[in-house]
């Protein structure tokens, strides 16, 4: 199978019962993408999959057949800067670890919406765990990257 | 900022280094200048290279406290050096550097004054090697931001042009160094962004589930899942017929003590992580759970109470408090109890090894380079000589990564599979195989008089203890722990009583931030306000007047024993009137007095914990079904000097939210198996659930450097509880605090 990451095509022909975590993770050597708790219960694995937010860890390579991922290490555009240009603006990375995934699902929010409002960061980033609990921070990161690009 | 690892560092400075200084373990002992011309010791602060370069090398470990912002701070403020041009190097392991163990809220408090020294002697000798070059007087040699200037000349010279000359002088006596005042600091005390912003906000960022080196093979362990047990039966047929599994071995099982000891079990190694973890589904393991298997937490938690009820080992007295209580007019009374928790860090433990003629390599995002190096030493019948640790970032920690147990198994796996292995934890693995925050049942007794003040406390607290980790036949908690927020109570009560409990340890317990003191402030923030509430009396006010009139607490002087956070008394006594300090701070930012919406309420709690004092005030909303939510959070320390204010305030954000977790969260067993596994069902503060704003209000103090990591959680649980008193009625005594509180 055929598989576009960031951009570039790459084949697959290993188990399509494995999640895109690990193809990202151990065979293209791209670790930026983060196993937290490999059952879709704290987002630190986030990607874009044709441009819709995805937990890597359970998604298997089969639902990938054929389709676009962008991970942090692709993470650009107008959106993508806005937010990395906000997370390190208000220095909002603590350990770190968790970031990744909450810049990819902050992305698709403001893709989604480009001005959310507090109930709408609340209700896209729920799933996104840091236990550092900068929460406080990527809510004013979102905000800022927003009004950047508005 | 660039960053550089340690091996392109030593390529570089072993080429082209001119200048190096060592400072060693021991504050006061002098600083060493290393061989200039390559023999380069690991136990190095700054570097600076004939191109000018400066590298600083941190030696504690980044776990999102941004420590590799801070200690640059204080080494290129004093070094006089450009901070943005600073590489900094990232420790290995070893005795050299002193002590690495990042825990304890201790990393700027114990370095602050020696890294100082180690920047401003290299600044002195750059000086000096200017002034021969010249000819002239050091004192007209001033060194600012990489360039020595001659004043009356103004003839300059780059730090790189100085450094082969600097790095042949004698190194100055410590006390000869004249360090900045506070008034030239350029860099300390000052908002500094973090240094890893770039990597990490680009996916670069190491951390110890991202190594990689050639011919890695991942390694994932089916460990008992009852702590002590064994394997009796194991079929690995199925296990072994799954591509890309090498080889199923199994651990030798673990004895008491746990210590740092691997747990034991049957380990996958594979090519790949989703070969490892398949391969572990498919064993069949029978257990033999052992005598843990008694474990049930509803029972456990019965027992601690019953024990709580009964007298027990007087820690501290004064005066007469049970004779007192029993015959007062007004008694109040009441029993706390908070289950264990689990750090749960986003990353959960991984390390890598390689072992190999005789020596082993580990790359592990540990918070304790050098015990690990020893316990690796040990498992491996090595020298700690034999042993690396290099450090990489870790993905939080909060005390779970002081306990080297991941790397000990990477480096048997190593050696048994004659390859480099990674040792990866599941989220389960960390959840069901921890180190565990003491599980607590307290009890607390006090009589008031008519006017409402109270005249005696009796307090009683009983947990397994951390000691039973390494000595199972340990029941009593040590001074280390009833230093922790139990002993050291501040209030003025002229009758007190504290004892300790006896409690047996069935699952490894381990440090969780702040550790004890959060299950101690949690019990008598929460009983202070209960007093208020008897007393009629508002319970900022009821607070301060337990607290009392400003003082020093002499504890040795009511027969405890107080290690105070292994620090002198002199540098940082109990000082009551820093604590009230904090707790009058916040009750004017968040404007205590001031009427509040419907349904919304304030609760104020505040502890003195790492040297620190804070006060935090948390404002909750419930609505009509019950359910409770914090709005607001207000936060005031006083942690004396400060390197970064920015990072402060973040741990104090970081380290609220966190305490909603030690809130809400809970760990428990049945049969010895702990019932949670994964943030399903071991709940952590999301969100939707924090507040959207944390106010910080840091107290400006040239006293000593005090902790900072760690103090900011201990208040936020009984302010918590407190405020939805007020909102509700309902007094929350056993932890974890219910999603729904009917008012009553």
């Amino acid at each position: 199978m055929k598989v576009t990451i960031n951009g570039a095509e790459r084949e697959f022909s290993g188990d399509q019962s494995m999640p895109i975590l690990w193809f990202l993770r151990d065979e293209l050597q791209m670790t930026g993408t983060k196993f937290g708790c490999g059952k879709a219960l704290c987002g630190a694995c986030t990607v874009h999959l044709d441009g819709q937010p995805t937990r890597a860890c359970v998604t298997p390579m089969a639902a990938a057949n054929g389709r676009s991922i962008t991970t942090i290490e692709g993470l650009d555009g107008s959106v993508g800067e806005a937010l990395k240009g906000a997370w390190k603006a208000l220095n909002v990375p603590q350990c770190g670890y968790c970031q990744s995934g909450q810049l990819m699902q902050a992305a698709s929010l403001l893709n989604d919406n480009p001005s959310p409002e507090d109930a709408d960061i609340d209700q896209a980033m729920a799933g996104n765990i840091c236990r550092c609990g900068t929460y406080p921070r990527i809510r004013a990161a979102i905000k800022m990257a927003a009004e950047g690009k508005s | 900022m660039s960053t550089l690892d340690r091996r392109q560092f030593l390529k570089v400075s072993l080429s082209g280094s001119a200048f190096a200084l060592t400072a060693q373990l021991l504050p006061g002992r002098a600083l060493m200048a290393a061989d200039h011309e390559g023999g380069l010791s690991p136990s190095l602060f700054v570097n600076i290279d004939s191109d000018g370069t400066v590298s600083i090398t941190c030696h504690r470990s980044e776990m999102g406290q941004h420590v590799r912002t801070s200690i640059v701070q204080v080494v290129a403020d004093e070094l006089e050096a450009n901070f943005d041009d600073v590489q900094v190097i990232q420790a290995p392991g070893d005795p050299a550097y002193g002590d690495q163990n990042t825990d304890g809220s201790r990393s700027i408090r114990r370095n602050l004054t020696r890294l100082r020294q180690a920047g401003a002697t290299a600044r002195q000798m750059l000086r000096q090697a200017a002034a021969e070059r010249w000819g002239v007087d050091i004192r007209e040699c001033d060194a600012v931001q990489n360039v020595v200037t001659h004043t009356p000349s103004g003839r300059s010279l780059g730090y790189g042009e100085l450094a082969a000359a600097a790095g042949r002088l004698p190194v100055p006596e410590a006390d000869s160094v004249e360090l900045k005042s506070r008034d030239q600091w350029r860099y300390i005390g000052k908002a500094i962004k973090h240094v890893d912003l770039d990597a990490v906000t680009s996916g670069q960022a190491v951390f110890g589930f991202d190594v990689k080196m050639e011919n890695l093979h991942i390694a994932v362990i089916a460990r008992p899942p009852v702590l002590f047990g064994t394997v009796k039966s194991l079929d690995d047929s199925a296990a072994r017929a799954i591509p890309g599994v090498i080889n199923v071995v199994q651990l030798p099982a673990l004895q008491p003590p746990a210590v740092f000891n691997a747990l034991g079990g049957v380990a996958v190694i594979a090519t790949s992580t989703w070969a490892a973890m398949r391969g572990r589904d498919a064993l069949k393991i029978e257990w033999d759970h052992g005598d843990n298997a008694s474990y049930n937490s509803p029972e456990y938690m019965q027992s601690l109470l019953e024990t709580a009820r009964q007298p027990a080992e007087v820690v501290r007295q004064r005066g007469d408090a049970p004779g007192v209580i029993a015959s007062a007019a007004h008694k109040v009374s009441a029993e706390y109890t908070a289950p264990h928790l689990s750090q749960a860090p986003m990353e959960p433990p991984a390390a890598t090894a390689r072992v190999s003629d005789g020596k082993a390599e580990i790359w592990a995002c540990t918070q304790t380079p050098q015990s690990t190096r020893a316990t690796v030493a040990g498992a491996l019948g090595l020298e700690p000589e034999a042993v690396t640790v290099n450090v990489t970032l870790l993905g939080g920690a909060f005390g779970r990564k002081s306990k080297p147990d991941f790397s000990v198994e990477a480096a048997l796996l190593s050696r048994e599979q004659g390859a480099p292995v990674k040792v990866l934890w599941t989220r389960e693995d960390d959840i069901r195989n921890g180190y565990y925050h003491s599980v607590s049942a307290q009890r607390i007794e006090a009589a008031l008089d008519d006017e409402g003040n109270t005249t005696a406390w009796h307090h009683r607290t009983v947990f397994p203890t951390i000691f039973s980790t390494f000595n199972p036949a340990a029941m009593s908690p040590g001074a280390l722990e009833m230093g922790l927020g139990f002993v050291d109570n501040p209030f003025v009560v002229p009758n007190m009583q504290l004892e300790r409990g006896q409690a047996k340890g069935h699952v490894r317990i381990g440090w969780l931030r702040s550790v004890a003191n959060v299950y101690h402030a949690f019990a008598t923030q929460s009983f202070a306000h209960e007093l208020a509430v008897a007393a009629k009396a508002d319970p900022k006010d009821y607070l301060l007047k337990l607290i009392g009139p400003p003082r020093h607490i002499d504890l040795a002087a009511e027969g405890a024993e107080y290690p105070n956070y292994d620090d002198p008394l002199e540098a940082y006594p109990i000082d009551t009137g820093r604590l009230a300090n904090v707790v009058r701070r916040v009750a004017e930012q968040a404007d205590w007095s001031g009427k509040r919406a419907q349904g919304r309420a304030l609760g104020i709690a505040a502890h003195r914990s790492f040297l620190t004092y804070v006060a935090t005030i948390v404002e909750v909303s419930v609505d009509t079904d019950g359910r409770w939510k914090v709005d607001d959070v207000f936060v005031s320390i006083d942690a004396g000097t400060i390197v970064n204010p920015d990072d402060v305030r973040a741990q104090c954000e970081g380290g609220s939210i966190y305490g909603l977790s030690c809130a809400i969260g809970q760990i428990t067993a049945t049969n010895g198996v702990v019932d949670q596994g994964n943030f399903n069902d071991y709940k952590v503060a999301t969100m939707p659930q924090s507040p959207h704003q944390v106010h910080v209000d840091i107290v400006e103090s040239d006293a000593p450097p005090a902790g900072v990591g760690e103090p900011p959680t201990p208040p936020f649980a009984p302010a918590l509880v407190n405020a939805l008193y007020e909102a509700t009625g309902t007094r929350i005594r056993d932890l974890p605090v219910p999603p729904i509180i009917a008012t009553s």
